[in-house]
């Protein structure tokens, strides 16, 4: 099982990413998967977590993850970097940064994105959550870029859709090109 | 044909709902069953169900609306949570006995005081002995089906009794998984339309919603009692029916895992089976015999099913969401009930746990295994306990 956990605040789309996510893979990808965010009042601002479970069978545990494969930020200020201890070894750390933070350590890496210039480009928002799909695709195979694409297709409202998959391709050609 | 799609509880409910055809739904909003009320009303909204939707102004009043609309032969649905169910506690009696087959989603919510939106089973275990048939889901594909299955076993002629599907508030209500939904053309074939002789109707007048003497009283109820006792075969006969055009099969009312061959087992309802599934198969992997027992079904209650969970030297277990202050669980009253008059000589131990929406974790589970496989040594101990409590035990 590969599990995946987003952090923002409120507002700033990481449900949405972990249900695209879970998405793309349950129904284009031929997994099973669950998609769930922290449970209780919404709160715009507050820190807010997203939850992605992806696996070849049916996912029976339910609860929350603890120590995650990947960890996407979709807002620094939430990223502690002296803490490890919720990352499996091996695990990549992304993170929504104009600082482009590239650094490996504890076993764990972390991969910087200025996600937020790229949707302020393309979406004219900064709205960081599809871009950073993109990012997640782009380091690592179990997710399928198309498949990314037909989710957004299938769940966006149509008005947003050409631009949504134009930032997602422009955020894994991207992180595609620094890894080679 | 059938198709896939990535959807949340609530939504498998709506949609199940939907395929379910039902005449009128009454229904007012509460946190975490909003999204269920939205989705049918955008279905009734945009013409693909072709429902009456009343938006009432409380849960007393929506319940209150199905009666009227059952008694004139509509099929029903509802949907609650937590305080808008015991706000509805005076009308689930009355829809009980007057034996109209509404159908109601309950998303299972802790109760105040203190006030909380987060998930627990107090609200409906507290309402056991309702007169409602209670059922319990796992996952959304089961709460899909269920919706289906519930208007079968409820409007059967035997059983003419309400049904209330639980689900357990965030965990299952807000989680997205995929569920297959049925080809409408299916579910037609497997639930026909409403059709029940005992209707409101003016060419054929009757007493319907009548009041009663001690003289006869007592009758009415030992007929209600012995419907639901009836609907046990009614269940297990439409989850084969369901099994047989669906593919889908959850085994009645309970659904077990490595049981046979357990040294100890947990008996469990709703979503946290999954959690404590998973820890099974780890177990098991150590050379640990665990099992599991998920009660599906809490009203008819599973007796003979309980029963049959009895062995020497087997610890049995009950874990929920819920307490009733001053005893015990409701839960574990009624499998240790069934255990006892079944001659169960090992030790059943209750655990509490997930109270206002306090995560059950893996850990938490294996805890609980340990304190099974440890029981059978220990002599005289307290059968009640809290998992992950924060503050001292009563006489500790």
């Amino acid at each position: 099982m590969t599990e995946i956990v987003w952090h923002a605040r409120g507002g700033q789309g990481a449900f949405t990413a972990a249900r695209i996510l879970g998405m793309a893979a349950a129904l284009f990808a031929d997994k099973f998967a669950l998609s769930f965010p922290t449970f209780g009042p919404e709160r715009r601002g507050a820190p807010v977590l997203g939850f992605t479970k992806i696996d070849d069978q049916r996912i029976a545990d339910r609860s929350e993850i603890e120590i995650a494969d990947f960890r996407v930020y979709l807002d620094e200020t939430l990223l502690d970097v002296n803490n490890q201890d919720d990352i499996k070894e091996n695990g990549i750390v992304l993170v929504n940064t104009a600082s482009g933070i590239h650094a490996t350590g504890f076993g764990v890496q972390v991969v910087g994105i200025d996600a937020t210039r790229l949707a302020l480009e393309i979406l004219g928002k900064p709205i960081a959550n599809t871009a950073l799909l993109g990012a997640l695709a782009a380091v690592w195979d179990g997710t399928k870029i198309e498949a990314l694409q037909q989710a957004i297709t299938l769940e966006m409202k149509p008005s947003l859709v050409d631009k949504n998959v134009a930032l997602l391709y422009e955020a894994y050609t991207t992180i595609r090109a620094e890894m080679t | 044909m059938s198709k896939k799609l990535f959807l949340s509880g609530n939504e498998a409910i709506a949609f199940g709902a939907k395929l379910s055809r039902p005449h009128v739904i009454a229904a007012y909003p509460i946190t975490p069953q909003t999204v269920v009320v939205e989705k049918l009303a955008e279905m009734v909204s945009s013409g693909s169900l072709n429902a009456h939707y009343l938006h009432v102004e409380s849960e007393h009043s929506a319940l209150s609306a199905m009666m009227g609309a059952s008694a004139i032969g509509a099929r029903t649905f509802t949907a609650t949570s937590s305080q808008g169910l015991v706000y509805m506690a005076e009308c689930l009696h009355y829809a009980s006995g007057g034996r109209f087959p509404i159908v109601m989603m309950n998303a299972n919510r802790s109760l105040a005081l203190p006030w909380s939106i987060y998930g627990d089973q107090r609200d409906s275990l507290s309402l056991l002995d309702s007169g409602w048939i209670q059922v319990y889901a796992e996952d959304a594909q089961e709460s899909l089906d269920l919706v289906i299955q519930a208007y079968r076993i409820a409007e059967d002629i035997r059983v003419l009794t309400p049904v209330m599907i639980n689900l357990d508030g965030f965990a299952l209500t807000h989680t997205y998984e995929p569920v297959i939904i049925p080809d409408q053309e299916e579910v037609d074939a497997f639930l026909p339309p409403y059709a029940n002789p005992n209707i409101m109707d003016l060419q054929h007048p009757r007493n319907l919603g009548f009041s009663s003497t001690p003289k006869d009283n007592m009758e009415f109820k030992y007929q209600q009692h012995a419907a639901v006792l009836c609907a046990k075969d009614v269940i297990s006969d439409v989850d084969a029916a369901y099994g047989k055009r669906f593919g889908r099969r959850y085994g009645g009312l309970v659904s077990n895992y490595r049981t046979e061959d357990a040294e100890c087992v947990l008996v469990t309802l709703g979503s946290v089976a999954g959690t404590v599934r998973a820890v099974v198969d780890e177990m098991r992997k150590e050379g640990k015999a665990a099992g599991l027992c998920r009660l599906r079904y809490m009203r008819p209650f599973p007796e003979a099913e309980i029963a049959a969970l009895s062995a020497t030297n087997r610890a049995i277990g009950v874990l929920e969401k819920d307490i009733s202050f001053g005893y015990e669980g409701a839960v574990y009253t009624n499998v240790n009930s069934a255990l006892l008059k079944a001659g169960h000589a090992s030790p059943v131990l209750n655990f509490i746990g997930g109270l206002g929406g306090r995560s059950i974790t893996r850990e938490d589970i294996r805890s609980i295994f340990e304190d099974l496989l440890a029981a059978e040594r220990q002599r005289a101990i307290d059968p009640v306990r809290f998992v992950n409590l924060g503050v001292a035990a009563h006489g500790r």
